[in-house]
């Protein structure tokens, strides 16, 4: 696409470089965030860290909704494979590590468990299936939930129920902004959830936080000037919410959405792998369609999981305290093909795109 | 297709039918999405993720983005 070419300009990026060296502090530490897993691969994978002052660091948060789901819902979705019910789910979903078994463990000893690139996928399969039990494990942010929640209010087939665990960002990016050891000094907001969502939902960052918010794309251009705006915000001490992203993101976000999402899903409390339970952080079907509730209809339910295993540092990464390479497993013990946290698992998780652009071989022993 | 759980891919809407449109990703071949979420008429770039169109894309905009990041590094340079 012409697009890519036009928003990967390497003089340019060359440029908002040298203006970044300008802008930034010359000797106190900033810390910027994101919390988008697509932001991490475009910041890993065209080295725009390299292009930064040593001061200025920017760290992955909580970004990526493969590596957040706990252990317990996907011991529930084991649960449901036990019962007889074929599981459909997202790829990335597959190998997350449960309390002690994956979905894939699952798979290979004889479970139905089936890929799909959509919801629509699973739609489709419990129509040809009529005599089948199908259950869309429903994992996601806010980009992916108004998908889940358009097929539930087409009226789905009665076969196929629900294993919703889809989250909301800002309520994590709260718990980010309120960790005093984090120390963050800014945000750049995931532009893609904020297509849906829209700016509205990170006011609060700027108003009571004082947190210079800019929502950016995903081109490097786009990361380099949304990390610029937060430095200029910080050189003026003014901080503001602002919109690096205006091709694709909009301040009201996409209200069809909205309103399909508020139809179909009630805000709850939830549980987060890694950073425990973040109020009003998860979608749950409401009442009117508890008859498509995996829960409800299959019975399954577990309370407590084991989210961190032994040795395994996901939930210091997932917030940005530590580097991935300050894990004592990474690329040793935990490895793209044989992953023991979370955060090695999905394409998005910061371990996975860290092992993946590191261009280590991640079977070696060093 | 590489599906990633944040990322949205730019399409071009070939034609539409109710909730379904035929879509292409630059690479010729048609896509069907669903763009129950979105207001789409033929020739607009939408942003899928996960089969369903989430945003159009503006145009205007992207042109736009382009002028401004040009403005900032010319006047920042101007001023040095």
């Amino acid at each position: 696409m012409t697009e890519k070419l036009r928003f990967r300009n390497p003089e340019m990026a060359k440029h908002v470089a040298e203006k970044i060296k300008a802008i930034a502090p010359k000797e106190e530490n900033v810390k910027i965030c994101h919390v988008c897993g697509t932001h991490e691969w475009t910041i890993t994978h065209f080295g725009i860290r390299s292009l930064l002052p040593n001061n200025v660091e920017v760290i992955a948060g909580p970004g990526c909704p493969v590596c957040i789901v706990p252990a317990s819902e996907i011991d529930e979705a084991i649960q449901l494979t036990s019962k007889d019910v074929t599981v459909t789910c997202f790829g990335d979903v597959l190998r997350v590590p449960g309390s002690a078994t994956s979905l894939l463990d699952a798979k290979a000893e004889g479970a139905d468990v089936r890929v799909v690139y959509s919801v629509a996928d699973a739609v489709r399969m419990a129509k040809e299936e009529p005599r089948r039990d199908f259950a869309f494990f429903a994992v996601g942010f806010e980009t992916t939930s108004p998908s889940t929640a358009v097929e539930i209010l087409a009226k789905p087939p009665k076969n196929l129920c629900f294993l919703v665990s889809h989250r909301l960002i800002p309520p994590a990016m709260k718990l980010l902004v309120e960790m005093e050891d984090l120390d963050l000094n800014g945000f750049i907001a995931p532009g893609h959830a904020s297509t849906i969502i829209g700016l509205k939902p990170y006011e609060v960052f700027v108003k009571q936080y004082g947190m210079p918010t800019v929502v950016a794309g995903f081109e490097p251009l786009d990361v380099l000037f949304g990390i610029y705006m937060i430095l200029k915000q910080m050189h003026a001490h003014e901080p503001r919410l602002e919109n690096e992203y205006v091709r694709a993101v909009r301040w009201e976000g996409n209200v069809r959405a909205q309103e399909v999402m508020h139809r179909i899903f009630d805000v709850v409390d939830g549980n987060w792998r890694g950073l425990g339970l973040i109020p009003s952080s998860k979608f749950t079907l409401k009442k009117e369609f508890a008859a498509y509730d995996a829960h409800r209809k299959h019975g399954v339910k577990v309370e407590h999981g084991v989210d961190i295993h032994y040795g395994c540092r996901c939930h210091l990464v997932v917030v940005g305290k530590i580097k991935p390479t300050e894990c004592p497993l990474f690329l040793k013990a935990c490895t793209p093909h044989k992953p023991i946290g979370a955060c090695m698992v999905s394409s998005e998780g910061t371990c996975r795109i860290w092992a993946r652009t590191a261009n280590i071989d991640p079977d070696a022993s060093n | 297709m590489l599906m990633n759980m944040c990322l949205a891919i730019p399409a071009k809407i070939m034609s539409v039918k109710a909730d379904t449109a035929q879509v292409d990703f630059g690479e010729g071949v048609l896509r069907e999405v669903n763009v129950a979420l979105v207001k789409v008429n033929v020739g607009d770039y939408v942003l899928v993720h996960a089969g369903y169109a989430i945003q159009v894309l503006d145009e205007k905009e992207a042109l736009e983005t382009l002028r401004l990041w040009n403005d900032i590094l010319n006047v920042q340079t101007d001023a040095r």
